[in-house]
């Protein structure tokens, strides 16, 4: 091995500071999606691998369902302050107020009314590119979707009619009310993710590290017990010592398990895990091509 | 714990009903790649649709459209690790109509494997994918013969194969081809050496992409730093930044030194690289394809599309260029219609001049003067360019040869081209820098 040699992790960082540089080259208006998750926290130091010595040129965004976490609120908005960069929030709660986001009846999670709600942050400050954490590997029909991801003035994702993206020339031009979302880290694992925030000694939310916490056993997952997942009568609660694996509504997100208290421990946990990370979001399994309908609707 | 040393990226392509989707499966299922809640779904769609029989290929066939059509229809990526690398898929599609998938996802590909059906033998298909990765110059080819269970494992059917391919290899340019008898099916010689072909001494499928030598897969000679954005703090509150003025890039080709003499293009002006800044610290040297921030000595004119090139092994520029294109979009090309061309970090407009041939995929042999190039053809064009591109032959540098070619209005990316070797090289004639 020569010294001229970048292993997984420095071939990953290189390819989305590219990308990262090619969005604030390319885009008038670009906005990066922060939501306190471990995916947007690698995006965050690579936004500022790619701009420092400046500061970002864009601001953070996030689209609050009000199923957030509180602990994960709190670490986004510390993690911005840090950083001396913009952080807008838009609400859920205030697009239903508004009317641009109506819930059905019945609705278990607010993954499809972040989709309205997000679309009007993009129209109000006139974004033309968002900036997300997505990884390919996180789902089939993320697995197919380019780094520079399209999106026409609806906000929809043409699955059959995406842009072909060859060696790293990214077609960024758009025409008026269209859309650029662009996801540097699409060739990310979950594994990548973990060694890198090692590597890079990263901050991220306690919930993602073994903690006590009342669950409850909801469709073959442990709920995290709070005001919005009361127990039902005949549900089993339980103390458990649990983690966040993936950090989604809280209504729907399930804890696993785990004395992980280490990013180590996390690394060691994954390299032994045997379902998917987004085995344990009850969104996803509302049936197999859920993602690919809520990504053709506008999502992210 | 094992760390994965490196990344290797390799596409699969066959036609319609090879087993490409097959053998990604069984790569990912036998390399114990797969979970719990993955083989579940397979189960449960098994359940449903296929008589209770897993299905491989519902692995990679995602979206909805394809499963309902049973096939694939655009490029997925797929990842999986072994102890010894880290790999990254692009499943392609092989349908006529879908080669331009293709080309999207062997472009930064490693390695290219071909399947083809032990029964049908070399169709045009695999001489048309075998052609592109060739074009694309991706440095390794692995010829999978799937199906071997069908013709009862018969080592005279495979050199029969392999004669076939090496027919019409010679006409093209690759260096490296490995052929492997296989059923992705049953998995015999994809993980794990199959019982049934004694006669086959080579490695597994995985094996061999375990191994394979990528490390000299990048271009380490001649600098090329195109430059994407312009690093300039506004009010920094550090006094020491109020100056600073970098030009942040990936590094396109070569290695670059601090105190070393450049050349900004199209400026022609020699400058010396005062600091290599980067976010854990400045660095004495950086190489292909690092991202780097460079500060220089003098305060010259740069912005993005600007190329920072070292002082030797000089690029080409010219607004006359030729180049191999394969055509992606179903409004043919004809000469005299104007594009803008995106090469590196620069976006320029330029006119189709000439179609100089296109290749005929059957024979492999160029016609002349062909009246256009429709979707899905190979061939070779003129363009005259309304800024001096600052460029290397696509066979020298894949990152400073390379472009596509975008239409305006629509904005669809219509072509990807590959740079024949500049006529002219570079003449700095302006001399060091001096104020």
């Amino acid at each position: 091995m020569n010294s001229y040699h970048l292993d997984h992790l420095q071939h990953l960082e290189t390819e989305a500071i590219h990308l990262m540089r090619e969005v604030a080259g390319e885009f008038e208006r670009p906005a990066l999606l922060f939501s306190g998750g471990k995916d947007s926290i690698c995006l965050l130091r690579l936004a500022e691998k790619a701009f420092r010595p400046s500061d970002l040129p864009m601001p953070l965004l996030n689209v609050d369902t009000g199923h957030h976490f509180p602990e994960l609120n709190e670490f986004r908005d510390r993690r911005a302050r840090q950083l001396g960069a913009k952080l807008i929030i838009r609400t859920v709660e205030d697009a239903i107020a508004q009317g641009i986001a109506t819930p059905s009846p019945g609705e278990i999670s607010r993954n499809r009314l972040q989709i309205p709600t997000l679309l009007a942050a993009i129209e109000e400050f006139r974004f033309d590119c968002c900036i997300g954490g997505a990884r390919r590997d996180e789902e089939k029909a993320r697995a197919k979707e380019r780094f520079f991801s399209f999106r026409d003035s609806f906000g929809q994702w043409d699955p059959k009619n995406q842009r072909p993206e060859i060696w790293n020339l990214y077609n960024g031009r758009l025409n008026p009310g269209e859309n650029m979302r662009v996801f540097p880290i699409s060739n990310w694992t979950e594994m990548d993710v973990w060694e890198y925030i090692q590597r890079e000694q990263l901050e991220v939310p306690a919930i993602y590290f073994s903690h006590r916490r009342k669950c409850v056993r909801r469709g073959g997952q442990w709920l995290p017990v709070n005001a919005l997942v009361p127990p039902k009568p005949a549900e089993e609660v339980r103390d458990l010592v649990v983690r966040v694996r993936t950090i989604g509504d809280i209504i729907s997100t399930g804890c696993v398990e785990s004395p992980a208290t280490t990013t180590s421990d996390i690394i060691a946990e994954i390299a032994a895990a045997r379902v998917t990370e987004r085995g344990s979001r009850a969104d996803d399994k509302a049936s197999e091509a859920a993602m690919e309908d809520r990504k053709k609707a506008g999502y992210f | 714990m094992n760390v994965p040393v490196d990344i290797l990226r390799f596409n699969t392509c066959g036609s319609v009903d090879d087993g490409k989707s097959t053998l990604i499966g069984r790569l990912l299922y036998d390399s114990k790649s797969l979970m719990e809640d993955q083989i579940e779904a397979l189960e449960r769609s098994a359940a449903i649709t296929g008589g209770g029989q897993i299905n491989l290929a519902n692995l990679t066939d995602g979206l909805r459209a394809e499963r309902e059509q049973g096939i694939t229809i655009d490029v997925a990526y797929r990842y999986f690790a072994t102890p010894r690398r880290k790999f990254i898929i692009a499943d392609t599609p092989g349908h006529v109509q879908y080669t331009r998938n293709m080309v999207t996802g062997a472009s930064s590909a490693n390695l290219s494997i071909i399947l083809v059906d032990a029964r049908a033998g070399v169709i045009e298909q695999s001489r048309r994918h075998t052609a592109i990765a060739s074009l694309l110059r991706i440095p390794h080819l692995v010829v999978a013969v799937n199906k071997m269970d069908l013709v009862g494992w018969s080592e005279q059917r495979f050199l029969e194969i392999r004669a076939q391919f090496e027919e019409f290899l010679p006409r093209l340019d690759i260096k490296d081809v490995k052929f492997i008898p296989l059923s992705a099916l049953n998995g015999d010689n994809v993980v794990e050496p199959s019982a049934h072909t004694p006669w086959y001494v080579g490695p597994t499928l995985l094996g061999h992409l375990e191994t394979v030598h990528i490390a000299s897969d990048w271009n380490l000679t001649g600098f090329r730093l195109p430059v994407q954005w312009v690093n300039r703090p506004h009010n920094p509150t550090d006094p020491a930044l109020h100056d600073f003025r970098g030009f942040s890039g990936q590094i396109a080709g070569g290695i670059v030194r601090a105190g070393q003499k450049i050349i900004a293009l199209p400026a022609g002006i020699v400058t010396t690289v005062k600091q290599i800044w980067t976010y854990d610290g400045p660095v004495q040297e950086a190489f292909c394809p690092q991202s780097v921030t460079l500060v220089l000595e003098h305060d010259i004119d740069i912005s993005r599309g600007s190329m920072l090139i070292g002082t030797d092994h000089l690029p080409g520029a010219s607004t006359q260029l030729q180049a191999e294109v394969c055509w992606m979009h179903p409004r043919a090309l004809q000469s005299g219609r104007k594009y803008l061309l995106k090469h590196t970090t620069h976006t320029v407009q330029v006119a189709v001049t000439d179609i100089v041939s296109k290749l005929n995929l059957a024979t492999l042999e160029p016609e002349l003067a062909p009246a256009e190039l429709a979707v899905n053809d190979i061939g070779e064009i003129r363009l005259r360019a309304a800024q001096p591109l600052v460029f290397d032959g696509y066979a020298t540098n894949r990152l400073t040869g390379s472009f596509i070619l975008i239409e305006p209005n629509t904005n669809a990316t219509v072509a990807a081209g590959m740079l024949l070797p500049p006529a002219e090289i570079v003449k700095p004639e302006n001399g060091d820098y001096v104020i």
